[in-house]
């Protein structure tokens, strides 16, 4: 269905993809992994002509889709074949609302107006967006919003799906939604879905196949799933889990994994239980809220919400999109004015805090860390946040060097790999030396080692004495460095309490160890190998 | 669920008000135009977000008359009668043209003045309600398929405004949050860059999106056909222009007017129908032009109608002297009273 024909791909003088070979039969999930700046992204619009057509570069060799050369047919002539849903699907709206989307592909094909009528009620119940119909785009949420984006590329009847990264931005559960529809479109259409995904643990058990871009000009590894995450270098805890413990075949999914685990639960349950890193050093609360309310005009995003927190804890905000988790994280660093309630940070209220004093009690990274960063090139970012902090000249850099070691200055930021920029907002937040830092939605776009470092750089801010409050989807991570988790949900917290207790029990937010290995208390890959020897 | 009435229909019940309105300057009469959008708005006006646009016009059309009022009082010649109020006058020097400003206020003058304004504030109110009763994207949908990429681009413009505003959010909060202030000319120089940077990139996001989606198909076309399609709406377009100055300027040869208006219409119509057939798109769910919409449309065209017949024919009160009670006379009252036909098909349409 979709071939690459030695294909290769180069952006100026720089090479993208070299050597690409290889051929995805009709009904196939492939997945494509690899660490950011590999070039996925550039992989799957390849398949859909957006690359070379849309980006210029210069692309050698054959893509075929369907028997169609990507060469001599720019993407709406593939229009109909493939459907390309991007990274953020809402920056692909054309029209208002939900059933106009979901027609828009057929019109531009210029389908008969019954036919139109029909598969857009076919795709609206196959997605399970019949109630969403007349609603307008812009009131999705994002799981929501996903769906709806493939919906709209579906209409077309496309023979293959291609989608980039869909459930990076989604909490749990609206994840596994997206996943199921695709899976089920796999199953009953028929339909080749090629996919790229940074959270493997989400994936890669419904992948048939996948492509490994090792990067650095090397040529991709292709194969079944079950050979490629043998040796993967970018694997989820589930694969890691297996390998730690030597089962063949290689579990993909928690299911198999747990039928695989009974001898080393057996084993868990006779070792020493693990014992939680106590913060040590002396406590002291930075920042208390007591019944804070927040609205967004008549809308309450928080009501009665009670928290502290004290230096040395790493604490995990979880809960749905649109929960308030980032209100919670606003009002911390003053962006809102509670409605009611008090926030203490330090000892002020952050929102009659002018921002110059504000920087040195609390730092948030915002969910797009780029919105931090102006200047043209690195060196000019770290020099500008000196001065804005009023700190030393030069400490920001040394900051950002020892996050993210050996990053030339003259970059300009937009060309900075996702963990470096984050690294980079990160030190510029540190500038100010806050005790209290706040990260909103950090994991998104990091690869697995961007993973593991901004994991390392949150445990050693924690042993500084600071506090780290995030806001994530990414159960992993929570498992790896939280001390405290607390749920929210519909503005409430519903769930505060040590990791461990709180992530275990629940089936959306506990981590794929944590599930493979109950009721033995272990969350991690690192914490079984501990156990273990 | 209930079908919406075709925009279009919306517009033309509107614009006939609107044409009755400027019609005449009885301030009965259009008190009445005023009343007719009203109920007509406070039945049919749906949940949409645009359905608020009627309050917002019905404001403006208030303050044009306040203002109105005052400039008729300050700055315009007064028409001959009873003094109210003096005000101190000054007159300009002669390269000003002498003119004079301030000095008595009469009851007459303000009452033209009045009355120019209401009619000023009763077009702008029918062209709120029309704001309010038609989706502005479903007018868009319904413009010609060679008009189709303009649709398009507006509808999009449309979604990008409010994104832009959340944008500028965003970047106004990163502002805080690196300790700067959020106010001042500095803030302002660092806000624009990245919001331009963001809507950039979200249009080249779109413009991908929309490629792929099959946005730009076009069928073969033959050459000959082409030409002749630009050379239809090319000519078209020049004989309107040419139509309309004969129509307005009255030195103009007759042969200069109405026809060649109604054929340079024609040629640009043609135009833009051959236009529309170059590109293989369909449409889903056009609205339909049935029952409703002939009655909507119709009854403003027939209150537009009645207004221009009664001007035609000299029937008193159209325009009211000054200083006399206006009256409300018979046929064109009835004929606006007759765009309230809308309201009874909210019965019908269920």
């Amino acid at each position: 269905m979709i071939r690459f024909d030695r294909a290769g791909f180069r952006y100026g003088g720089t090479p993208v993809l070299t050597d690409v070979d290889l051929e995805i039969e009709e009904g196939e999930l492939c997945l494509v992994a690899g660490r950011t700046g590999t070039g996925k992204s550039t992989l799957l619009r390849a398949v859909d002509g957006l690359v070379p057509h849309f980006t210029g570069g210069t692309l050698t060799g054959r893509v075929t889709v369907a028997g169609r050369d990507t060469r001599d047919h720019p993407p709406r002539e593939l229009a109909d074949v493939v459907g390309y849903v991007g990274q953020d699907p809402r920056a692909g709206f054309v029209s208002d609302v939900v059933e106009e989307e979901l027609a828009y592909g057929m019109e531009s094909l210029g389908l008969a107006p019954d036919v139109m009528r029909r598969r857009v009620e076919e795709t609206l119940d196959l997605l399970g967006l019949a109630g969403l119909r007349d609603r307008p785009l812009g009131t999705l949420s994002g799981g929501q919003a996903q769906r709806v984006a493939i919906g709209s590329v579906l209409t077309t009847h496309p023979k293959v799906l291609v989608l980039d990264e869909p459930t990076s931005a989604l909490d749990p559960v609206g994840a596994e939604d997206v996943l199921a529809t695709l899976q089920r479109l796999v199953h009953d259409l028929g339909l080749t879905v090629l996919l790229a995904e940074h959270r493997l643990e989400r994936v890669v058990h419904l992948a048939d196949s996948m492509v490994l871009l090792p990067g650095g000009g090397r040529p991709p590894v292709y194969g079944p799933t079950g050979a490629i995450m043998v040796e993967s270098p970018v694997a989820p805890p589930v694969v890691r889990l297996g390998r730690l413990a030597g089962w063949t075949p290689l579990p993909l999914s928690v299911r198999d994994a747990r039928r695989a685990a009974a001898p080393l639960r057996e084993r868990l349950a006779t070792a020493p239980p693990p014992v939680p890193s106590a913060p040590g050093g002396e406590r002291r609360t930075l920042a208390s809220v007591h019944g804070l309310e927040v609205r967004y005009g008549p809308v309450p995003a928080l009501r009665g919400v009670d928290l502290s927190v004290a230096s040395g804890e790493v604490i995990a905000l979880m809960g749905r999109n649109g929960a308030g988790k980032s209100s919670l994280l606003r009002a911390l660093v003053g962006l809102l004015r509670p409605a009611g309630g008090r926030v203490r940070v330090g000892d002020a209220a952050p929102h009659e805090t002018p921002p110059r004093v504000m920087v040195r009690t609390a730092g948030l990274v915002p969910q797009d860390a780029a919105d931090l960063l102006y200047a043209e090139t690195v060196a000019a970012e770290c020099a500008a946040a000196d001065r804005d902090m009023a700190a030393e000249h030069g400490t920001c850099r040394s900051l950002f060097e020892r996050l993210a070691p050996g990053v030339d200055d003259a970059l300009h930021p937009r060309d900075l790999s996702e963990g470096q920029r984050l690294a980079l907002a990160l030190a510029v937040i540190l500038t100010g030396r806050p005790p209290l830092v706040l990260l909103d939605e950090p994991t998104r776009g990091l690869d697995y080692t961007a993973k593991e470092r901004l994991a390392e750089i949150v445990r050693d801010l924690a042993a500084g004495g600071h506090a780290v409050v995030l806001a994530t989807h990414d159960v992993e991570l929570v498992a790896e460095v939280a001390t405290r988790t607390v749920v929210v949900a519909e503005g409430e917290i519903v769930a505060d309490g040590p990791t461990a207790e709180v992530v275990v029990s629940s089936p959306a937010f506990a981590p794929q160890v944590g599930k493979i290995l109950a009721p033995a208390p272990v969350l991690t890959v690192d914490q079984v190998r501990e156990a273990l020897s | 669920m209930t079908r919406r009435v075709h925009p279009g229909a919306w517009w033309l019940w509107a614009l006939g008000l609107a044409t009755a309105a400027t019609r005449t300057t009885d301030p009965l009469l259009l008190l009445l135009v005023g009343a007719v959008t009203g109920t007509v708005v406070a039945v049919r006006r749906t949940d949409d977000p645009w359905a608020r646009a009627y309050g917002m016009f019905l404001r403006i059309g208030l303050f044009v008359v306040v203002v109105r009022l005052v400039f008729g009082a300050v700055f315009a010649a007064q028409a001959p009668g009873t003094t109210l109020v003096t005000l101190p006058s000054v007159t300009l020097p002669s390269w000003m043209a002498g003119l004079r400003v301030g000095g008595p206020v009469t009851a007459e003058g303000l009452t033209v003045a009045g009355y120019d304004a209401l009619r000023l504030a009763t077009v702008l109110v029918c062209v709120g309600a029309a704001n309010a009763l038609a989706a502005p994207s479903r007018l868009l949908k319904s413009v010609p398929g060679a008009l189709y990429e303009v649709g398009v681009a507006v509808v999009v413009a449309m979604t990008f405004a409010p994104q832009a505003v959340a944008h500028v959010r965003r970047v106004r909060d990163a502002q805080r949050l690196r300790g700067r202030a959020d106010r001042g000319i500095r803030s302002l120089r660092r806000l624009a860059m990245p919001v331009l940077e963001g809507a950039l990139d979200r249009s080249v996001q779109l413009a991908a999106a929309m490629d792929a989606r099959g946005y730009g198909r076009t069928a073969a076309v033959p050459r000959a056909r082409r030409r002749a399609t630009a050379a239809l709406v090319l000519g078209g377009l020049l004989a309107v222009c040419a139509g309309l100055y004969g129509l307005l300027d009255g030195q103009a040869p007759a042969a200069l007017g109405t026809p060649v208006l109604l054929a340079g219409t024609v040629c640009a119509a043609a135009g833009l129908w051959l236009g529309g057939r170059r590109s293989p798109r369909t449409r889903y769910r056009p609205d339909p032009w049935a029952l409703p919409e002939w009655v909507t449309g119709g009854s403003g065209v027939l209150a537009a109608a009645a207004m221009t017949v009664a001007g035609l024919i000299g029937t008193d009160g159209l325009r009211p002297v000054p200083g006399t009670v206006p009256g409300l006379p018979a046929l064109p009252a009835a004929g606006v009273l007759v765009a309230l036909a809308p309201v009874l098909l909210r019965r019908i349409r269920a």
